[in-house]
């Protein structure tokens, strides 16, 4: 499977990355190498072999659904890029 | 002898008697740091008020009288991986250069709250511990103290560049695709990556969640198994985290390896290693059998497609946990968005380097529709046909060896303009991680000046069993006490 | 030939937030109405390095609602990774669940113009909420609040089986009284709790191929689902007949026009690329747990409407109304219990009088001024014939301005009903002596008259008088 540059600015896109024009053809063609090599595993023969999520065979533990978390706003918000009164601010979204 | 050489029970010996404090411990490698670092840039961040502020409690307390735990008062630093509260956690990336972690990581707490040891600085790694070289950190990438033009692996170039040069006693590291065992054969470490859901992910930044485990580089098995003690156990924080007691490691070092069975995959021994670590691994199981284990050969047959499976999964894995970094919440954000899209693409194109946007990338790739189940869906089936592979051979032996890299540690630049060539490091190390077993990787000679390592592998659960095995080898040879000369 | 009429199809996805103390993957609170970001914890923040752990109580509340629509709860299921970039969802992904969802196959029988119709539930899952968007306190900017982001939410998709608004609104108010009844949700619709998607499409007659269909996000009345889907019904109708296309799109519905418009914001493009969370494992539920929950279960609607009518004599109707809200039926039942009166009598005030004063004042049960008890105190005097029922309907105006217990009005105003014969025979006596041509017109065979001197005496007793009484001793005075 190889990715033409087209390909790579739509990946780019969904991934929300801003690629420079002049990079995506190398970008291309590294991910298709990259691709090729991954290739092989589509000659594997894996009829009725359940995918594998976990290394173990594990189930989900429950938490108790009681407050443990405080108030901590002031030290989440200390390093965000742009915050008042307690709100992130991102630029306009227009729905 | 320099407090530098001295292993860990030898420091906490040395505290215990006085012959020193933790203050002068902790000093004596904030000294180094300076006097060495420069060379090395392994680390990002120093802590060094903090580190002598918490080696004069550990003194006080010890003058007291207050019985503290044997790691108490011994440094040691963290990969910059690991969430430190009130301190930068940078994880290799420019996204995250000015995040101060507001929280710690559950082995933050528990080596340093918990056992009382003492954070030297945060140190330098492959951005997001995406690389086999350290040449992908926003920080710059790190030498190998065994030769300074070469890397030292990666992802953790700086954990084990810091330890193989005295500039820490012992370091955490974390094993996504043999990101302790790669970078530990190649400075002449000791390195094991426990089982997974043995340490607790809580505040380690996550690559691929489904391999990612924590784990720790020392300059001696003993050593090893000291802190991964301390570092182990359950975490209610972490859903894969296991709810079971953890191995007395330290008190399991003493028992004879005679009888013990240790299988050779063939997979493993085929074309592939340099003739310089063959030789040395080849020691390695003379040795080993020397010391009564009895070697056979086994057969991984799928462990060949370990690779490209992991380049399907890792990636996938990756692309989705780092969504989170989008300059909304913390993190980089770029100052040239005028629009929210422009917001994200910038902030994200600005804050990530290359190859952690070609791993975004693929990972968008192989989970978009129309090619999940091509990829994501196929790897995983491969992955479960590679866990069948060592649960199989389990039932034979009771542990694999096998080199852990090809060759030994390459010059930077070698490899770092073609990505597969890159990937292709991990070919020994990766199947541990897509099974979730522990491995670990030992010195076991020099090809041309330069450290060899050769590599364990366990079944689930197995830490105790790996680490004696480890520590009988090293009872009997001396390679992992030869330290890199312009570093002594 | 003419073309076959149009069919609607809709299908509705409901949101219903669970009402757990804590989010679904972290201990943070969950109240309305906190300041900004005070329950955004370092989980819901999505900081680096943060890891899900599941809420217990809602993953006991999705099998709890799954059990009351009949449907298969999954011995195992899973939770998803669902992508997209948002402001308001902290991690680039939502944790919910895609192939092995934890409720499937269910079912809701709806009423509409008396007929029951039944609805299929394709599945609900479990998944997080998002936090909110901001748009309007800052210029050129939206603000960012994630303290709803990470609260339980079930999402309960139907089948394309309903065919009208009509059918819709039934269905979502069937829908909302079963999550209030099992107290799993609060159902408060203003603030988000409950809130619909609707997808609606429409087709020439019942045999032909689905047409394309919109989605309208995020309707939270009953009244703005009803005029969500007729606009877009009638748009698409009109779109297609003009010989346009409807395409599929997301709209928003706008509460002060009535009408829905296209997102700006492409959705289109979007490529969830579901995988399943590594960070979570699969979920068991085994037939024990089961088995404890279902005990655990309050009575829904639906038994308890059958219950109503055999235990109490209602009709369909009276015991359709009060098992509408829970907190309604209950009412009822504490106003029987308490005033020990007949049942029926008790279902009247309740559903006559009460009903009609909280209307009136835009209250719901919740707020009724005057609680079942104070009722019961009411009904009990009219059973026991110490007032009548039209004195009733004084006592309780009387109730509704606060003027204190029923006993307390009656006794305050004098209400009692007089059952003395002797003071009914006197005001009779009276009221006789001055009509006396009335009296002779009766006399003489005018029976009409009857009601007249009925009139007179009620009046001249203030209205106190024993209506069975009065009416026997008239008679009798009348007579001769």
């Amino acid at each position: 499977m190889s990715l033409t540059p087209e390909q790579v600015q739509q990946v780019a896109h969904l991934a929300r990355l801003e690629l420079k024009p002049e990079k995506t053809t190398l970008y291309a063609q590294q991910l298709s190498n990259i691709l090729a090599m991954v290739d092989q595993l589509t000659a594997v023969d894996t009829a009725g072999v359940m995918p594998m999520a976990h290394p173990l065979e594990l189930t989900q533990r429950l938490r108790a659904d009681v407050v443990s978390e405080p108030n901590r706003r002031e030290a989440y918000q200390a390093h965000a890029p742009a915050v008042d009164a307690g709100l992130f601010l991102v630029p306009k979204v227009i729905e | 002898m320099n407090l530098h050489q001295l292993s860990l029970t030898a420091m906490a010996e040395g505290l215990a008697a006085r012959k020193f404090s933790s203050r002068e411990l902790t000093q004596h490698y904030l000294d180094r740091i300076a006097q060495y670092d420069k060379q090395l840039n392994s680390y990002v961040t120093l802590t060094a008020h903090a580190a002598l502020d918490a080696a004069d409690v550990a003194d006080t307390r010890r003058t007291k009288g207050e019985v503290g735990g044997l790691l108490a008062g011994i440094p040691i630093a963290q990969k910059d991986i690991f969430c430190t509260e009130g301190v930068r956690t940078a994880c290799g990336s420019k996204m995250l250069d000015r995040f101060v972690a507001p929280y710690s990581a559950t082995i933050i707490d528990k080596l340093h709250r918990d056992a009382g040891m003492v954070m030297l600085g945060k140190l330098n790694m492959d951005e997001f511990a995406m690389g086999s070289s350290n040449e992908t950190s926003f920080y710059g990438p790190v030498k190998n103290p065994w030769d300074v033009t070469r890397v030292p692996g990666g992802s953790s170039g700086g954990s084990v560049a810091a330890v193989a040069a005295g500039l820490a006693p012992v370091a955490t590291a974390t094993d996504t695709g043999g990101s302790i065992r790669q970078p530990a054969a190649f400075t002449n470490l000791t390195g094991i990556k426990p089982t997974y859901g043995r340490v607790s992910r809580y505040g380690m930044i996550a690559f691929a969640s489904s391999l990612d485990q924590a784990g720790v580089v020392a300059r001696s098995t003993e050593d090893a198994a000291l802190i991964l003690q301390a570092m182990s156990g359950f975490d209610p924080l972490d859903s894969t985290s296991i709810e079971r007691p953890v191995d007395d490691l330290v008190g399991g070092l003493g028992k004879s390896i005679k009888g013990l069975k240790i299988g050779l995959p063939k997979e493993y021994f085929a074309d592939g290693m340099s003739a310089g670590v063959r030789s040395c691994v080849e020691a390695a199981i003379a040795q080993l059998k020397a010391l009564g284990a009895v070697v056979s050969e086994i057969s991984l047959p799928n462990a060949p497609l370990s690779v490209p499976t992991y380049y399907v999964v890792a990636p996938a894995e990756a692309s989705s946990n780092l969504a989170r970094m989008d300059g909304v919440r913390f993190g980089h954000r770029s100052q040239e968005a005028r629009n929210l899209e422009e917001l994200y693409k910038k902030s994200r194109g600005e804050g990530f380097g290359p190859e952690v946007q070609r791993r975004i990338m693929i990972g968008t790739y192989v989970l978009s529709h129309g090619y999940y189940d091509a990829y994501y869906l196929q790897a995983q089936k491969v992955r479960n046909l590679i866990y069948q592979d060592f649960k199989r051979a389990y039932e034979a032996v009771d542990v694999i060896l096998a080199p852990t890299t090809t060759d030994v540690a390459f010059k930077f630049g070698d490899k770092s303009d073609d990505p597969v060539a890159m990937y292709l490091n991990d070919i020994y190390t990766i199947a541990a991680n897509l099974a979730g077993i522990p491995a670990m990787s030992l010195p076991c000679g020099f090809s041309d000046g330069l450290p060899v390592g050769f590599q364990l592998m366990g079944n689930y659960f197995d830490e105790a069993r790996l680490l004696n095995v480890a520590h009988q080898y090293q009872q009997a040879t001396d390679f992992h006490n030869q330290s890199p000369k312009e570093f002594l | 030939m003419a073309l076959p009429a149009w069919e609607v199809v809709i299908g509705l996805e409901v949101h219903c937030q669970l009402m757990t103390q804590t989010k679904i993957f972290s201990g943070a609170a969950t109240a309305y109405g906190a300041e900004p970001n005070t329950q955004a914890d370092a989980v819901t923040l999505g900081l680096p390095g943060v890891l899900p752990v599941l809420n217990q109580q809602a993953v006991k509340m999705a099998v709890k609602f799954g059990l009351a629509v009949d449907a298969k709860i999954a011995e195992r299921c899973v939770f998803a990774r669902k992508h997209y970039f948002y402001p308001d969802l902290p991690k680039g992904y939502q944790i919910s669940q895609y192939e092995l969802p934890i409720v499937e196959h269910g079912h809701l029988d709806i009423e509409v113009d008396g007929k029951v119709k039944r609805i299929g539930i394709t599945r609900a899952h479990l998944e997080e909420d998002a936090g909110k968007s901001l748009h309007e306190a800052y210029p050129g900017m939206t603000g960012i609040d994630l303290n709803r982001a990470g609260t339980p939410l079930i999402e309960i998709v139907s089948e394309p089986d309903i065919r009208s608004a009509a059918e819709a609104v039934a269905y979502l108010k069937k829908m909302h009284a079963i999550v209030v009844s099992l107290g799993v949700c609060d159902g408060n619709m203003q603030e988000g709790s409950f809130r619909c998607d609707a997808n609606v499409s429409v087709r020439r007659g019942p045999d032909a191929p689905f047409g394309t269909r919109t989605e309208t996000k995020n309707i939270n009345s009953f009244r703005y689902v009803q005029q969500a889907i007729d606009f877009e019904i009638a748009r698409q109708i009109e779109v297609l007949e003009a010989g346009g296309t409807i395409y599929q799109e997301t709209r928003l519905f706008n509460p002060d026009t009535g009408e829905t418009r296209a997102m700006r914001l492409k959705e289109n493009a979007n490529d969830y690329r579901y995988f399943p969370d590594p960070d979570l494992l699969p979920v068991i539920v085994t037939a024990e747990d089961i088995a404890a929950i279902k005990a655990d279960m309050p009575e829904l609607p639906t038994a308890k409407k059958v219950r109503f009518e055999s235990q109490y004599g209602l009709s369909p109707y009276d015991a359709n109304l009060l098992t509408g809200e829970t907190a309604l039926a209950l009412y009822f039942e504490d106003v029987v219990k308490t005033s020990g009166a007949e049942a029926k009598l008790c279902s009247n005030w309740v559903t006559g009088n009460l009903l009609a004063a909280l209307n009136k004042s835009g209250k719901g049960i919740e707020d009724t001024p005057i609680s079942a008890v104070q009722l019961a105190g009411l009904v009990a005097r009219i059973a026991d014939k110490t007032i009548s029922g039209n004195i009733g309907k004084d006592v309780f105006e009387a109730m509704l301005n606060g003027e204190g217990s029923a006993d307390e009005i009656i006794k305050a105003k004098g209400l009692m009903q007089i059952t003395d014969a002797g003071a009914i025979i006197k005001a009779i006596e009276e009221i006789m002596a001055k009509n006396p041509g009335q009296l002779a017109e009766y006399r003489s065979g005018k029976d009409k008259l009857f009601g007249f001197f009925v009139g007179q005496t009620m009046k001249a007793t203030g209205g106190k008088a024993n209506p069975d009484a009065l009416n026997r001793l008239l008679k009798e005075k009348l007579a001769g």
